[in-house]
């Protein structure tokens, strides 16, 4: 074991882009649950968002269209989601499930080919000036430029919500569907909306494990990922600030364990990898104080 | 200046199997308050939601200000100068009272200003509220104040108040009524919707009566008998509760300075609750929602155990029981909510006999059930409350509110109680149910039973207690015989006007 | 403009129509897929819902469909009665592993004994093992509050990584010549899971699948236990009233799931699967789920669900082999069923009425 072969700057740096798939699926989720739906869709709309991201990205050569992809991809998948929750009115939960075993499958399915290929590369960003920092500069500032626009991602979603009239009508919504209603608001028109921007967010974070993080396309890559992304959302208490916070951790928790892994640390792989999941259900017991929003997983059927 | 601000002319709703508004037309002057009087079930939320655009009439037509009006979507009405004020309100718990009130508006003022509009209108008509406060942690009748002022907010030339009163203290309606004037004067039209004779011929000029969805009359409720609008509203004669003198019996229940913490958030602390309930006797507890009657009544049925010394039934603690042990011990409860709580909506009649009737019915044998014997039971009930319904097979969804109550009553009285507690007991139930739910309680105390009747409604307690006290704030006042309260003292025991000031005149 | 009207009571002849309709929808709908895929879709599924019942090699398939439909049917089982409570446990992959880790050690024990009791101890272990992983969630919702969902997910892949490590480590073959893998239960007579009539598929796995239905429907239908798991899900605060403590209904839905999980995991590393290996867990857990939705979390239902279950498995499986069909079309095929499921059971609860208006 020579733990001296961690460097505590390239752990911290990686630490951000470990975080990073997790961030922006849980980002999107917050905002569902913030409109009082459940998805529990994420971990299948990420591996689809995975896999579309990846094979236009192959096609094309663009990562950047692969994001867009993927994006479209995992909100094409959510729609499934929402018709049957929204309009068929399906139990949240069950449809969750379903739309996650169906992921797994489709994205099995279209990733036939794909096994083995390695995905265009997305290059590192140096940003100039900040990334010449020493310490900082290499944790913060040397990153591709998903990292960064998941961490714009998280602070719109933060404006959004708590700044401007859409993200108050949003969090009405979820908060007690039938006053919304009876106000005149739209509840199954925003809850689509918000399902929607769920599936891009989870779709995003799908691709950028399969065109980043890997970065290559294996079946069900995902590995919990979507699921972990839910904790999260817990673990915040849904407000946006405290995602960061939680997907960093959770990031940390990865990282240092991949490279006690490598450091041939004397406990065998298999223990070391359970780790991030006993670290989320830790933190699922430590911080499980949160209010919910009031109609989350509630059925909405305009009475007459 | 007598305009006519709204014609209503035909519009028929119906819904399958029921005809909610059949051919109703009536219209409302400017600066007219108009009461719309009817039983539960005559059709009065429907209209008045058609007005606010949130159902859409069959046919009719309505006019308002001289041009047609069609409201497709609350936002339309909103603009054409209509507002409304929610039975079941339509607010946000998790919210503050500034962002429930920008989200009733269309055009609301920025964030900063909103809190200055807040304070100077709820100046001006003598409802204090705070806008930074969680609707949550507010009093009913406060929440009620976040409604109407995120009406007057928008300068309604329409303003629609959907049973307001139910909610508050007698201090407060007086007060209530005095800012409603004011508005009529200033030239707003109301339209008032209620089931209290007293109110609407204190308050209104034009009252039009629906029963069954059709208008059955327009009169003046100042010219006309209470009684005549009664029987023109709910179609027959109704005959009050008799009750026979009885024999002051031993004490069967007491509670010893019950207290409790909230249980949830939004919830109420119960503190030091002391009382005792004889045999014989009825007990009404008045008081407005939200000052700790659910809670009372869990630490009553077991779901929320207390220390074992806080609750005696015929002289042994049992605060500390579950659920089952109290049943069988004979102290039943009904709580207030019918569907979900009293009674399981998906389940059939059978089953929700079973739900509290198991353990005294013996409708189990060592865990099996004997689901003839249940089917047995539900029939019982269904026969001895003239419960409408095809048979014990049919879903407690699919009965009406009045038969389900009668069903969820009868089912606790079945069981030969010896403390029977009832919460609510004729909260949107038509007249005649209503009626009949008051007597079967009378006779169980009657017979020997002590009842306990939670109730906001204060004519039903007038009616149906032998003695009477008011719940506030989780407290509990001491219990004052029913008979020679006047309105005015029932008023001062549920915490009279708390902080409402009278409206200020327009300056 | 479509609108929904809640029906007073649940629709009976949909309540049966629906499953059909929806094994129906997903043969159209999947032999649409196989279109595209290049695939006969007629011929791929008579492939798939013929061919493991009456093709002439039927006898050799015939049997599978016991084996397979055993472990989805005794894990849906379990699950149904959480689910119906409002408890959810989508775990049972985790749990399934727990089980057979904890029966194998206990066979390999003992190994090489010969004793008529250690089969039994196996069993016991397997439902302990799998009710104990099954309790961890519960414990925690009760104790803390947590989601279950998540938390017996997340354990789920800790499971994942127990089993690698018991492969690789203390329950490794010692002959086994550096191989991953333990030593092959089914050829311990003390403990193996063996056929109980030769070529049948009959296992003890199956005996108690079936031992699970009739428990499951006389719980359900007749007992105040299973009363009290349908208030618990229709109208929990109902449930309160009726004197049911949530926190020991969580603690039993989720030990009972756990430990028929566990079960299922037991009987098939003795049995069909015969040792722990890395891979041993194939997804049955995750199956089950929709096996349980399948069969409208009715024990009969779930009997006949897991049998149509199974039959996509083996099928598949053919299909794969003779017409080149990729294994995930299957597991798609799984997943859509359960989507057309969830879409057509709205006609269970809503009347569906067309309207010239628009809806607010």
């Amino acid at each position: 074991m020579d733990l001296s072969a961690i460097n505590p700057i390239l752990l911290l740096a990686s630490l951000m882009v470990a975080a990073t798939p997790i961030l922006l699926a849980a980002i999107g989720e917050l905002v569902v649950e913030r409109a009082g739906v459940l998805n529990l869709g994420v971990e299948g709309m990420m591996i689809t968002g995975a896999i579309c991201g990846f094979i236009i990205a192959v096609a094309t050569g663009s990562p950047w269209l692969g994001f867009i992809g993927a994006a479209i991809g995992g909100a094409m998948l959510s729609l499934l989601f929402g018709v049957l929750t929204q309009f068929l009115l399906s139990n949240q939960v069950a449809t969750g499930l379903a739309l996650t075993l169906f992921g797994l499958g489709l994205s099995a399915l279209m990733g036939q080919g794909y096994l083995g290929i390695r995905a265009p590369s997305f290059p590192d960003w140096h940003i100039p000036l900040l990334g010449d920092i020493p310490v900082i500069g290499p944790i913060v500032f040397q990153h591709d430029p998903m990292v960064y626009i998941g961490l714009l991602i998280v602070a719109s979603v933060w404006f959004f919500l708590n700044r401007t009239r859409g993200g108050l009508i949003l969090r009405a919504v979820g908060e007690n569907h039938d006053a919304a209603h009876a106000l005149g608001y739209h509840v199954r028109r925003t809850r689509m909306l918000a399902i929607m921007f769920g599936g891009a967010c989870a779709g995003l974070g799908g691709a950028y494990l399969s065109l980043v993080r890997v970065p290559q396309w294996t079946e069900g890559m995902t590995a919990g990922a979507g699921w972990i992304a839910l904790a999260i959302v817990v673990f915040a208490s849904w407000k946006p600030g405290r995602l960061v916070l939680g997907a960093y951790l959770f990031g940390g928790v990865t990282v240092l364990q991949l490279n006690l892994q490598a450091a041939g640390v004397a406990v065998p792989v298999e223990y070391l990898s359970m780790s991030p999941y006993l670290a989320t259900i830790a933190v699922l017991v430590i911080m499980s104080a949160g209010r919910a929003p009031g109609s989350l997983g509630r059925i909405f059927h305009a009475a007459r | 200046m007598s305009e006519t601000l709204l014609t209503l002319d035909g519009l028929t709703k119906a819904y399958p199997g029921v005809v909610a508004n059949k051919d109703v037309s009536f219209s409302i002057e400017r600066g007219e308050i108009h009461a719309l009087l009817g039983e539960n079930g005559a059709g009065k939320s429907t209209l008045v939601k058609s007005i606010y655009g949130l159902v859409k009439p069959d046919s009719g037509t309505m006019t308002l200000n001289g041009v047609p009006f069609a409201p497709g979507e609350p936002g339309d009405a909103r603009k054409a100068g209509v507002a409304m004020v929610f039975q079941h309100f339509s607010l946000f718990d998790a919210m503050s009272v500034a962002e429930n009130i920008v989200l009733g508006m269309d055009n609301p003022p920025s964030p900063r200003a909103i809190a200055g509009e807040v304070r100077r209108v709820s100046h001006l008509y003598g409802l204090p509220l705070d806008p930074d406060r969680i609707v949550g942690d507010l009093s009913a009748g406060e929440r009620q104040r976040v409604e109407i002022i995120r009406c007057l907010l928008q300068d309604p030339k329409l303003l629609i108040m959907d049973e307001p009163t139910s909610v508050l203290t007698p201090q407060e309606v007086d007060i209530l009524f005095l800012t409603l004037r004011k508005l009529a004067a200033e030239g707003t039209s109301i339209l008032y919707i209620s089931h209290k004779l007293g109110e609407i011929a204190a308050l209104c000029d034009n009252a039009t009566v629906l029963r069954l969805g059709q208008v059955v009359a327009t009169c003046d409720p100042r010219q006309t008998a209470p009684r005549e609008m009664a029987e023109l509203m709910v179609g027959t004669v109704l005959q009050s509760p008799v009750r026979t003198a009885r024999p002051e019996g031993p004490i069967r229940l007491a509670l010893k300075g019950l207290s409790a913490p909230a249980p949830q958030r939004f919830g109420t602390a119960l503190k030091d609750v002391t009382i005792t309930v004889r045999a014989g006797e009825v007990l009404g507890i008045g008081g407005v929602a939200g000052n700790g009657q659910d809670e009372l009544i869990a630490a009553l049925s077991g779901e929320m155990p207390v220390a074992s010394a806080m609750v005696e039934l015929d002289g042994t603690p049992i605060g500390a029981d579950a659920v089952n042990a109290r049943r069988a011990a004979g102290l039943l409860c009904a709580p207030e909510e019918r569907l979900g709580h009293a009674a399981a909506p998906d389940m059939t009649l059978t089953e929700n006999a079973l739900l509290t009737g198991v353990r005294r019915k013996h409708l189990e044998q060592r865990g099996f059930l004997r689901w003839p014997a249940a089917t047995a039971f539900a029939k019982e009930i269904i026969e001895a409350f003239d419960v409408r319904t095809p048979g014990p097979g049919n879903t407690a969804r699919s009965l009406s509110g009045g038969n389900l109550q009668k069903f969820v009553i009868g089912r606790e009285i079945m069981q030969n109680p010896s403390v029977l507690v009832v919460n609510q007991p004729t909260w949107g139930v038509d007249a005649s149910a209503a009626a009949a739910i008051r007597q079967a309680l009378l006779t169980l105390a009657d017979e020997g039973a002590a009842v306990i009747v939670i109730s906001q409604d204060l004519d039903e307690l007038m009616e149906v207690s032998d003695r009477f006290c008011a719940l506030t704030d989780g407290r509990l006042s001491p219990a004052r015989p029913a008979r020679g309260l006047s309105v005015e003292d029932i008023g001062m025991m549920l915490g009279g006007a708390h902080d409402l000031e009278v409206a200020h005149v327009a300056t | 403009m479509i609108v929904l009207d809640k029906r007073p009571q649940p629709s009976r002849m949909w309540s049966y129509a629906a499953p059909v309709l929806a094994v129906v929808l997903t043969m159209v709908v999947g032999g649409i897929l196989f279109a595209a895929l290049g695939k006969n879709p007629v011929e791929v599924i008579r492939t798939i819902f013929l061919d493991p019942l009456f093709s002439k090699n039927a006898w050799f398939y015939r049997p599978q469909l016991l084996i397979k439909g055993a472990p989805l049917v005794l894990i849906a089982v379990g699950l149904s009665f959480g689910f119906r409570a409002g408890i959810w446990n989508i775990g049972a992959e985790g749990q399934y592993i727990m089980g057979a880790l904890c029966g194998a050690a206990v066979g390999l024990a003992f190994y090489p004994m010969e004793s008529w009791l250690i089969f039994p101890l196996m069993i016991m272990a397997g439902a302990i093992g799998g009710a104990l992983w099954g309790l961890i969630p519960g414990l925690l919702k009760v104790r803390f509050g947590t989601n279950e969902i998540l938390v017996s997910l997340m354990l789920v892949y800790v499971a994942e990584s127990l089993l690698a490590a018991m492969a690789l480590g203390p329950l490794k073959n010692p002959e086994g010549m550096g191989f991953p893998g333990s030593r092959n239960l089914s050829q311990y007579p003390s403990a193996a899971n063996l056929e109980l009539i030769s070529g049948s598929g009959m296992h003890w796995g199956v005996v108690a699948a079936l031992i699970a239905v009739i428990f499951a429907y006389v719980l359900l239908a007749r007992h105040m236990f299973g009363f009290q798991v349908r208030l618990a899900g229709q109208a929990p605060r109902a449930a309160r009233f009726a004197g049911v403590n949530p926190a020991r209904m969580i603690l039993i839905c989720m030990g009972l799931s756990g430990a028929l999980a566990g079960l299922a995991g037991m009987f098939e590393v003795s049995g069909p699967a015969g040792q722990v290996t890395i891979d041993f867990n194939v997804g049955y857990g995750f199956t089950a789920i929709i096996v349980a939705f399948l069969g409208r979390l009715h024990p009969v239902g779930i009997l006949l669900a897991g049998a149509v279950m199974a039959l996509t498995y083996i099928g598949g499986g053919i299909a794969q082999s003779n017409l080149g069909l990729p294994a995930a079309a299957i597991s798609l095929l799984q997943g859509m069923l359960l989507f057309f499921l969830l879409a057509v059971d709205v006609l269970t609860n809503y009347r569906v009425r067309f309207s010239n208006r628009v809806a607010a």
